[in-house]
């Protein structure tokens, strides 16, 4: 990937996780880390964004929810899995409410582990994602001269 | 007034890093009643306590809540050692609460910066966050993690402070209420803020006797109550506790109490590393709870009074562990001081009760 063609705007959403990792998410976005820098901003819309940031496993409650987030993003579209918990469950997987990992519900691009999610591994993810996007976008412009 | 409507409220919001489900009832601008529904974050983790022996289960119980995540394993530890009657030495008492106290200080900031961000004041949600930025750099050094530290454990703690970190810790504590002390006077002097936040979600002595609310919620209404003052724990090493009240009882009361807490809890740290005294960190523990012996145990987190209950039966595996946080205390209080409030006041009262939603739900 040698440049971006724009800055992704990102949404999260807190799946059952236990706050560690979304709070690692805004860290990540705020000074210290600051992504922001590079103009990479948290919206509350998703029809504004670019990259879905999901924190924590899925449940019954809460799988209609994501479901629906990722549905009304606009393509092309990034899910990133942050946290151990969104990847595969992690600690919790044998709970009676925890489905699994982000992956059960939507496609997921981008695996970032740990517990809690380190901001330089939130960051990481967010660069491999622009690199999809930007696959995603060409792959996209190309189906739509072919129509 | 117009016909009520019912406008939805997240679970997925801007102003909620958590998934909080609430049917506003409106008439016109106006909110008359707010419906909480909760169970977004459910993972049912007391029922692991059923496969995780107690000496593992400090780390799930830690995995609550990220923010007051020590504090979930300092009061379960409590617990399992009340439960087994062990006695932890005196360094590993002071070593749990000032990391406990150091939590709190970044919850608080953490809190104060996600206010600025629902009223609308970037600029100092960004100070507040890279404030606390410096706060987990103190964790960093000391326990090796930003938000979850795995450094309770029954029977006393997993690492020392050193002579040269307690130096370090009390450098950076000079440097960081220097700093906040000029945040503070943003958030209790500026004009802009008090009108968003004064008068704004009132909740009366009255209401939050009969709600029974904890924690900074209900010191705001002038509830003298905080766990700390019992001088449970390490607390009882302190020279004099008194918790931080405040009679107003609004939005802007319950921010005072948050941010005069921070300069509070770095004082207590500041006492206790002082007076750090030398010693084991940690007893081995042996052995399991008893067939049928019960402990409950109570804490202040950052967010209030949260209460630890556990049960044994004779092997590793604890029959029952259950916890009643202080989020779920509040969230009738809540559901009071938001009827009759304006539609744009919402996020900022969601807000005051520092609403904790993994750890209500667990």
């Amino acid at each position: 990937m040698g440049y971006a063609s724009k800055s992704p705007w990102v949404i999260h959403y807190d799946g059952s996780s236990c706050n560690g990792c979304d709070i690692e998410v805004l860290a990540a976005l705020c000074p210290g880390f600051d992504a922001e820098r590079f103009g990479v901003i948290n919206t509350g819309n998703p029809k504004h964004a670019d990259i879905f940031l999901v924190t924590g496993s899925v449940n019954e409650r809460n799988i209609d929810v994501v479901k629906e987030i990722y549905d009304q993003m606009v393509e092309p579209k990034v899910v990133i899995a942050c946290g151990i918990c969104a990847c595969t469950g992690g600690i919790f997987h044998d709970c009676y409410n925890v489905i699994g990992g982000v992956d059960k519900a939507i496609p997921v691009d981008v695996y970032a582990p740990g517990c809690a999610v380190r901001p330089e591994a939130i960051i990481d993810a967010v660069v491999q994602g622009i690199g999809i996007l930007e696959k995603k976008a060409e792959a996209l412009n190309a189906s739509r001269k072919g129509a | 007034m117009g016909k009520s409507t019912i406008i939805p409220f997240g679970p997925q919001h801007p102003v909620l890093p958590e998934p909080l489900h609430l049917d506003l009832v409106v008439e016109d601008e106006r909110v008359i009643q707010a419906i909480p529904q909760i169970g977004f974050v459910h993972r049912g983790l007391e029922k692991l306590v059923e496969t995780r022996d107690y000496n593992q289960f400090v780390y799930v119980a830690e995995r609550i809540c990220g923010i007051c995540a020590l504090g979930h394993s300092l009061g379960y530890a409590e617990t399992v050692e009340g439960l087994m009657g062990v006695e932890i030495p005196e360094r590993a008492e002071y070593l749990r609460v000032i990391w406990h106290e150091l939590s709190r200080v970044h919850s608080h900031i953490l809190w104060l910066g996600l206010a600025a961000d629902a009223f609308g004041f970037e600029s100092l949600f960004m100070h507040c966050w890279r404030l606390r930025e410096r706060v987990l750099d103190v964790f960093e050094q000391t326990t090796g993690g930003r938000v979850i530290f795995s450094v309770i454990k029954v029977g006393g703690v997993e690492r020392d402070i050193t002579q040269f970190q307690a130096h370090v810790i009390l450098d950076t504590l000079v440097g960081i209420k220097d700093e906040y002390k000029q945040l503070c006077k943003a958030f209790l002097n500026d004009t802009s803020v008090q009108t968003r936040l004064v008068d704004v979600g009132y909740l009366s002595y009255e209401d939050a006797i009969n709600y029974s609310v904890v924690g900074p919620f209900a010191r705001a209404s002038n509830v003298n109550y905080d766990v700390r003052m019992l001088g449970k724990g390490g607390y009882k090493y302190l020279d004099t506790f008194d918790p931080i009240l405040d009679g107003q009882g609004d939005c802007y009361a319950r921010a005072k109490v948050r941010a005069l807490e921070v300069i509070q809890s770095i004082e207590i740290i500041e006492e206790l590393l002082s007076k750090l005294p030398e010693g084991d960190i940690s007893v081995p523990v042996k052995g399991s709870p008893a067939d049928g012996a019960e402990y409950s145990n109570i804490l202040e987190q950052p967010r209030g009074e949260c209460y630890y209950y556990a049960r044994g039966n004779g092997t590793k595996y604890l029959e029952r562990m259950r916890m009643r946080t202080p989020t779920s205390q509040n969230l009738a209080g809540m559901t009071s001081a938001l009827a009759g409030c304006d539609l744009a006041d919402v996020n900022m009262i969601v807000l005051t009760i520092d609403p904790c939603i993994s750890c209500t739900e667990r």
